[in-house]
């Protein structure tokens, strides 16, 4: 009995302990905790992906990922680490997407992910930028013979959840005044094969997704994307809130690699272009001043984010522009020289 | 050593065993409360520090989505969050009561089978609860989802079925009576069911010709169907229906039942019956052979020695186990976000918490939810044990 008793008090000790200790840590900066630090000491960057979207986020069967949002992980890995392998990808679904960049498991998110005022205040993150602008689209088989968004009237559309899709639906449906029947998933996969099934006349997602399911299913030809866009989607990177470094270099990431397609800096060139009289040229890549140090990264950082990954127009190009079966057109994500709003601020 | 004024050794203060065991007591729960204390403060200061919103000031925010399947009014434009909590919630009491139902008459079927003399029977009974008692639960509500979509025939060319009910691919559509509220409906039926049952009772302890179940019989089920239609009759017959119609993507009017809760449903009541049917095996086992054998030489028959002497015995071996099943099944229904089923989970943990971002608060809430539903089943399951179980004496 004795020993028993204490046992006890050792155990009750132990705890009460414990909590004390608890108390103690209860106020570690978890938000604070310098982002770059944690990443280079780690040895590579954590990414949270899409993992299902052709074009913006989707492994192959060997493990490779490729992407549009994947690109811009690598690009941020080849500025920190002149290695662009150096990534470990998570696919994270719609829903728990801010769950894990909220709790540290991922360093950044770039998964197709709405810059909205919500997610930039109440979530504790913030957007850094636009990587892709789109907007909500609609994909409908031909034989329903429907020509426009506003006769889907009393149709049952399919809608993946925990995405700004979900809401803009019963916006539009609301708006136009029609009677709208959703059936709503977890997964793309899942939301995109109820479809194909024909448990819904028409599937939703961002216009970019929707050229993309279109490569998903059995027979593409037999869908059609009706014309109308509901809404304003701007696609972009998000990290946690109160770590300004890593905001700014995610940040500068992109901006570079549009830098770098406006001054016609690409993976090709870029040799050739350290020699370049251009002082802007010579600002970006590092031959003059340095720049990368502000960030908390080395003086070539812009030449290793181009000859590892390549400038916003090339990796564009090739994961959903013409050079990808997406083909999707430039468009609103053109240079805002070529008519289009990408815009960066300059390297000075 | 000091001696008290009685001479007996004065044991001091630390060493008394009573009060040392109330101390221990007292030190552990202060423990434990700080514990909790400093992790709510933690949560709560770390939130704070990331700028994460917290707090239940969500609950009153206007949703602006939409659910396939409402029980109770909700519209996107008007209704809460907390309103597309209660949706939720009864969906997920929806499609578990009726689980609990329909997986207790099929377990028991094949409970009893197993046990059938019939080589077939037996051989069949066996062969459904090796097979789906070893197949995920998940995988089944995905095979029976896709086989409900793949069965059943488009829109277009949906079954039209004799009283206007029509069947396709999106569902089963059935004439709704005018004027008469869903739950009307319930409150009548469970009124005609409690009289009915009621009688039974009353008139089974009377003395008499009443006695006999076999006599009470068809005036029990005279009850059961005959007060719904008195009920009908006094709400001003002849009823007006609203049949369903084919609009140009849809049924319109009617009852609607959607192929999310027929798969989840079909998914969830054939993997819990597996699992009831063993329970129910093992009870019916568990009484022995000879309270059958003196049944039958007392001349009672087949069905009268199943239900009168071996089942009443059986109910004590199988009630806890059963009670297990029946939180399973409630539990189990939350895998219903694999197949678009609009339960508590997939509305309130999936697409609120997403779009409030509070999670914690989400997911506290959702786990007090089933905490209580899975309390409450034991708590009535307890109660029934404790009136059937074996009384001493």
């Amino acid at each position: 009995m004795r020993r028993f008793a204490h046992a006890l008090s050792a155990a009750a000790a132990t705890m009460v302990m414990a909590g004390f200790a608890y108390a103690g840590f209860a106020h570690v900066d978890l938000a604070h905790a310098g982002t770059l630090d944690t990443v280079k000491q780690r040895g590579s960057l954590n990414c949270g992906a899409n993992g299902q979207l052709p074009g913006f986020g989707l492994p192959d069967a060997q493990g490779n990922w490729t992407g549009l949002d994947v690109d811009l992980c690598r690009a941020i890995a080849a500025a920190i680490f002149n290695d662009a392998s150096k990534v470990k990808f998570v696919a994270l679904t719609a829903k728990d997407r801010f769950t894990a960049l909220q709790t540290g498991d991922v360093d950044v998110l770039v998964r197709n992910t709405t810059w909205t005022l919500l997610r930039d205040t109440q979530l504790g993150l913030n957007a850094t930028g636009v990587n892709y602008y789109d907007g909500q689209g609609f994909i409908i088989r031909k034989s329903a013979k429907v020509n426009s968004a506003l006769e889907l009237n009393d149709a049952t559309i399919c809608v993946q959840q925990g995405t700004t899709t979900e809401l803009n639906l019963a916006d539009y449906f609301r708006a136009n005044r029609m009677r709208l029947r959703s059936v709503t998933f977890a997964t793309l996969d899942e939301a995109v094969r109820a479809y194909e099934t024909d448990r819904c006349n028409a599937f939703t997602t961002d216009a970019s997704g929707l050229y993309a399911v279109r490569l998903k299913l059995a027979k593409p030809d037999e869908h059609v994307v009706l014309p109308e866009i509901i809404s304003k989607e701007p696609l972009g990177p998000f990290v946690r809130h109160g770590d300004d470094q890593w905001f700014d270099l995610v940040k500068w990431v992109h901006f570079a690699m549009l830098n770098a397609e406006e001054l016609n800096v690409s993976k090709a060139n870029v040799d050739e272009q350290l020699k370049s009289d251009n002082p802007e040229i010579k600002r970006m890549l590092g031959t003059e001043d340095n720049f990368g140090e502000r960030l908390g990264l080395s003086k070539d950082w812009v030449y290793r984010i181009v000859k590892l990954v390549g400038n916003y127009g090339e990796v564009f190009d090739r994961n959903v522009g013409q050079g990808s079966q997406l083909k999707i057109a430039r468009g609103l994500n053109a240079l805002w020289t070529k008519g289009g709003v990408q815009y960066a601020p300059p390297i000075r | 050593m000091p001696r008290s004024p009685q001479g007996v050794p004065r044991v001091p203060l630390y060493r008394d065993p009573k009060l040392r065991a109330v101390a221990y007591q007292v030190v552990l729960c202060a423990a434990l409360g700080l514990l909790a204390w400093a992790a709510v403060r933690n949560a709560a200061d770390n939130l704070a520090h990331a700028k994460i919103t917290s707090g239940f000031g969500f609950w009153n925010v206007t949703a602006g989505f939409d659910i396939s399947q409402t029980l109770i009014e909700y519209s996107a434009q008007s209704s809460t969050f907390g309103r597309a909590f209660w949706v939720g919630l009864t969906n997920t009491l929806l499609v578990a009561g009726l689980g609990i139902i329909f997986a207790t008459l099929l377990g028991t079927a094949i409970g009893i089978a197993r046990l059938s003399k019939n080589f077939l029977v037996e051989r069949l009974a066996s062969g459904y609860v090796e097979l789906i008692r070893n197949v995920p639960v998940l995988l089944q509500l995905l095979f029976w989802y896709n086989a409900v979509l793949k069965a059943l025939p488009d829109f277009a060319n949906g079954f039209v079925l004799p009283g206007g009910v029509l069947l396709n691919n999106r569902g089963l559509y059935m004439p709704r009576p005018l004027g008469v509220d869903g739950w009307h409906v319930v409150a009548v039926l469970a009124a005609a069911a409690l009289l009915g049952y009621a009688f039974n009772k009353l008139a089974g302890r009377s003395a008499g010709v009443w006695r006999s179940s076999a006599a009470r019989f068809p005036i029990t089920l005279l009850i059961v169907i005959g007060a719904p239609v008195v009920a009908l009759l006094a709400m001003g017959a002849p009823l007006e229906f609203d049949y369903p119609q084919a609009g140009r993507f849809n049924v319109r009017g009617g009852v609607e039942v959607l192929p999310e809760l027929v798969a989840l449903l079909f998914g969830l009541v054939i993997y819990t019956a597996a699992f009831i049917a063993e329970v129910v095996r093992a009870g019916l086992m568990s009484v022995s052979r000879g309270q059958a054998e003196a049944a039958e030489a007392l001349g009672l028959r087949r069905m009268q020695i199943l239900r009168l002497i071996v089942i009443p015995q059986a109910m004590r071996v199988i009630i806890p186990p059963l009670t297990n099943q029946y939180l399973n099944l409630t539990k189990n229904s939350s895998l219903a976000v694999a197949i678009g089923y609009p339960d508590l989970v997939q509305i309130f943990t999936g697409t609120v918490l997403n779009i409030t971002g509070q999670a914690i608060e989400v997911v506290v809430i959702t786990m007090a939810v089933y905490l209580s539903f899975s309390l409450i089943t034991s708590l009535v399951m307890n109660a029934y044990n404790a009136r059937v179980a074996l009384v001493e004496r």
